[in-house]
């Protein structure tokens, strides 16, 4: 499974690429393999202000719905609509055209309380 | 899938009075889709009964149900009758599909549509039947469950220049639901009867008696309130999951029983209980799915049909 070193990870099996006071969020590889195909993502509401741990997306596979948290708080900047016709972009590019929202980020330190690559590979027994 | 065998003398007036199908008109070699309900009409099982000979039956019940279907039968039993649960030393296998025919038929004579015979199949001693739950031609086959895993490797070797491929029950699902036959846990439950559930031609009223006619003729003679339909979404919305509100604007018509994506249409599709002015095809309805509504039509059954 692929774990990007470059990234941070929420235990839920989220990421957060931290760029200069804002965030963008996906699943990671693992929890996409996990779901099996997507086949639906319904996402925050841009300028909705989430807190960290909330449930703030559901993705959706043929076996199962699946809520998304927001790794760190932050108001929801953008969201990735590409996924409204092509959810399974999910699955094919979990860390770069299946991104889900972005964020800006109310307390950027939270970023380091999150997992590095390394412990999330730990985690998944990766 | 559980197998139980009924014999002994008036074993077919005996199973009769439990089972809401006529077995007088099933002969030998026959199998016939039924159901054994509750003294209210509610749907305890839907089986197949295969008719092996005069007052000797096979009968092939949901995995769930067995202990609960053996239980009813035996506490209903007559002293004549012989009732015996198979389950434990059976295993039953189904090959489904437009080549299970070719993958099948190189072993000997395959039974007609519904129809089950003896079958010598890589040296296990079977049955086969003509039957299945995914809506396309296909075989069910029942042979001593300590030959289980040979035979499903074997017949994976064997069938790969054909495609064979595994097939777990989740797959399975979203096929018995595009051919809108319904789940016994699900669509089928206690509180439903077949007439609810658009059985009606798997029961037989002229029957004299069998256990939940009279609350059938009685539920037939008031009108139904209810009826199960099925239910295709819009393209993009969710999909449809067992237990979704059926709205039209602010009234609740009912819900999903079951859901899915289909794979062969690639939309959402269920099956779900609602009143019956809203139980015709072409009705506009909305699905609840957290909080939001989203847009579906009530379709004639079955959703998906192949094209011979």
């Amino acid at each position: 499974m692929l774990v990007p070193d470059d990234l941070r990870y929420a235990e839920t099996h989220e990421w957060i690429r931290p760029e200069s006071g804002t965030g963008t969020v996906g699943i990671t590889d693992h929890a996409q393999a996990e779901l099996t195909d997507v086949v639906y993502v319904e996402l925050p509401q841009v300028g909705a202000v989430l807190e960290a741990h909330q449930a703030v997306a559901v993705v959706e596979s043929v076996k199962a719905a699946s809520d998304i948290y927001s790794p760190v708080g932050g108001e929801v900047l953008a969201v990735n609509s590409e996924l409204e016709s092509n959810p399974a972009l999910v699955n094919t590019d979990p860390y770069g055209a299946g991104w889900l929202f972005k964020l800006k980020l109310s307390d950027p330190a939270e970023i380091s309380s999150l997992k590095t690559a390394a412990d999330y590979r730990s985690q998944i027994g990766g | 899938m559980g197998e139980l065998r009924v014999a002994g003398s008036k074993g077919k007036e005996w199973l009769n009075s439990l089972l809401t199908n006529n077995l007088e008109r099933l002969g030998p070699g026959g199998g016939q889709y039924t159901l054994l309900l509750n003294e209210n009409g509610g749907v305890i099982d839907d089986l197949i009964v295969y008719c092996r000979g005069t007052d000797d039956y096979f009968l092939v019940v949901n995995a769930a149900k067995i202990e609960e279907d053996f239980a009813w039968m035996q506490s209903h039993r007559e002293s004549s009758i012989e009732l015996s649960n198979l389950s434990p030393e059976h295993a039953a296998l189904a090959v489904q599909g437009p080549k299970s025919v070719e993958l099948l038929g190189q072993f000997g004579d395959l039974p007609a549509r519904n129809q089950i015979r003896e079958f010598h199949l890589l040296g296990v001693r079977s049955l086969c039947a003509r039957t299945g739950y995914t809506g396309e031609d296909g075989f069910e086959l029942f042979y001593p469950a300590s030959d289980a895993a040979a035979v499903w490797t074997q017949l994976l070797e064997l069938g790969a220049p054909l495609g064979v491929l595994p097939c777990g029950l989740g797959a399975r699902d979203t096929l018995r639901l595009e051919a809108c036959y319904p789940l016994n846990g699900s669509d089928l439950s206690p509180g439903r009867t077949p007439l609810e559930a658009g059985l009606g031609s798997f029961v037989d009223l002229t029957k004299l008696e069998f256990i939940g006619r009279g609350a059938l003729v009685a539920q037939k003679t008031a009108g139904l309130k209810q009826r199960l339909v099925a239910i295709k979404a819009q393209p993009k919305s969710p999909p449809l999951r067992a237990h979704q509100g059926v709205f039209s604007d602010a009234r609740a018509l009912g819900e999903l029983t079951s859901g899915a994506l289909s794979p062969t249409l690639g939309i959402g599709i269920g099956l779900g209980y609602v009143d019956v002015d809203y139980s015709v095809p072409g009705k506009k309805v909305e699905i609840e799915i957290r909080g939001k509504r989203f847009a579906a039509t009530v379709e004639k059954k079955p959703l998906y049909k192949r094209q011979c």
